[in-house]
């Protein structure tokens, strides 16, 4: 009984923990402009910062399966859907932040339709809004034996994320090609467990 | 330094400069890196002085030129020019420097000469960009003017910023400047001047051609393929005041340059 309690207050602890780390990518940039600290072109800054964090919150996401398979530890899981959320949260603050500061919500129709790097990332985003609709208790309830292959949606988020973020380079591809080698891990070594259907959305396995 | 200019009003738009710090710790110098601050952070790996000038190609005065040697002759004007990046943002800067024209006619280009071609230094060892594995530029960077173009009044060779000496990371010691152009036409920290018959390749135009051209002016018609360029932040911008201004064609400077280009298809040669 009393191990059951100290349990349930460490899971608490954890979850405290995780909800914090998550949160200092947004403490970090609030201080930031709190201390105007973010040169003559804070808009672009926040932008590309909000953007990095939801695409490396959707790579911490997808290391907890792998994570839990490596060390055995099935408490992992626990943070799982908490790191999707905030990945969510930071992918809906880097739209916003784009429309907002970045467009000045001029021109969205020729933005939304004819540049491919936008239309990866609204993917990128679209596709995760289902998953954050669908990630609470009685949702998981209703969609049944949906609910994991609409999960997996996360696979092409995460890509169409990558090729987002590659479409704006300009010359240097250093940075993507490291979340490149991160991310084909992530997914090969999903496929080699589990199969390679394990990694397509939307079917029944 | 402090550098010892006269005030050229005549060439300089009455809006307010930004700021030094924002001219120097925001800056496109992929020599340095690809982020706004490395330029600021690295360049001073880069060793400016002394620094020579290699004159080559259709003209008679072909050689090395010791910068001082590029430069005494001429009295140094300041100049406040707007810059308009191709990423859609803009800044004021009252730069120091001398007409390219005028140093232009000192190396006495020949009638075969119908472009001027520059470079920037190679130098991996001072510039860690250009060690990078993955960068898609093929070192030295590389830009060119039409000769009409250089000759233009406008075209300027800075080698000054707010009065004293260019801090590396704006192109020390002796950068292009081409107002009327995407910044990245105005090439810096220039080693060599070459007078050519051809039109050379500039080096964005050899990575992406169907981005960006060899004229690469200021034209809010002609969309960057992955933007739009009809409006720019001028910057310094905060974070609840944008600063979004309709960007003007040529940059405001077509009553100097627009004859350039007269009869031509500005959508055909971007």
């Amino acid at each position: 009984m009393a191990s059951a309690v100290t349990n349930k207050w460490r899971g608490i602890a954890g979850k405290c923990l995780v909800f914090g780390l998550a949160l200092l990518p947004l403490g970090f940039l609030v201080a930031d402009i709190i201390n105007a600290n973010l040169g003559p072109d804070p808009g672009q800054v926040i932008t590309e910062a909000l953007g990095i964090a939801a695409f490396q919150l959707l790579l911490v996401t997808l290391a907890i399966t792998p994570l839990k398979k490596v060390t055995g530890w099935s408490g992992w899981l626990r943070y799982r859907r908490m790191l999707g959320l905030f990945a969510f949260f930071y992918a809906a603050l880097h739209l916003l932040a784009f429309l907002q500061l970045i467009l000045g919500w001029m021109d969205l129709w020729a933005t939304f339709t004819k540049r491919p790097y936008i239309i990866a990332g609204a993917a990128a985003f679209l596709a995760m809004v289902p998953l954050a609709i669908t990630s609470t208790r009685r949702m998981m309830k209703r969609t049944g034996r949906w609910w994991k292959p609409l999960h997996r949606l996360i696979y092409p988020a995460a890509i169409l994320a990558w090729v987002h973020f590659l479409w704006q380079a300009r010359s240097d591809i250093t940075e993507m090609v490291v979340y490149a080698v991160i991310l084909a891990g992530l997914l090969v070594v999903r496929a080699r467990w589990f199969g390679v259907s394990s990694l397509v959305p939307l079917k029944r396995t | 330094t402090v550098l010892d200019y006269k005030a050229a009003p005549q060439f300089s738009t009455d809006e307010k400069p930004a700021p030094y710090d924002a001219i120097t710790t925001y800056n496109n110098f992929y020599e340095f890196g690809t982020g706004k601050q490395d330029p600021s952070r690295y360049a001073s790996e880069m060793s400016v002085d002394p620094w020579s000038v290699e004159v080559e190609g259709e003209c008679a005065n072909p050689g090395k030129y010791a910068l001082e040697g590029l430069l005494k002759p001429h009295q140094y004007q300041e100049r406040i020019y707007r810059l308009r990046c191709v990423e859609a943002w803009s800044m004021v800067i009252p730069w120091v420097g001398v007409p390219l024209a005028e140093v232009i006619k000192r190396l006495e280009p020949n009638s075969d000469a119908k472009f001027v071609y520059f470079e920037t230094l190679n130098a991996p060892e001072q510039m860690r960009g250009q060690r990078s594995l993955f960068s898609t530029i093929d070192w030295p960077y590389r830009e060119g003017l039409r000769m009409d173009e250089a000759m233009n009044e406008l075209s300027f060779l800075a080698v000054g910023l707010y009065g004293k000496t260019l801090p590396n990371q704006n192109g020390a010691p002796i950068r292009l400047v081409v107002p009327w152009k995407y910044g990245f036409k105005s090439i810096k920290s220039i080693v060599r001047i070459r007078f050519m018959k051809e039109q050379p390749k500039s080096s964005w135009e050899m990575i992406a051609p169907s981005e960006y051209g060899f004229y690469a002016n200021v034209n809010p018609e002609v969309d960057h393929p992955r933007w739009s360029q009809k409006m720019e932040r001028r910057l310094p911008s905060g974070v609840f005041r944008p600063n979004w201004i309709e960007t003007e064609k040529f940059n405001g400077y077509g009553e100097q340059v627009a004859g350039l280009y007269k009869g031509m298809d500005l959508s055909r040669y971007y």
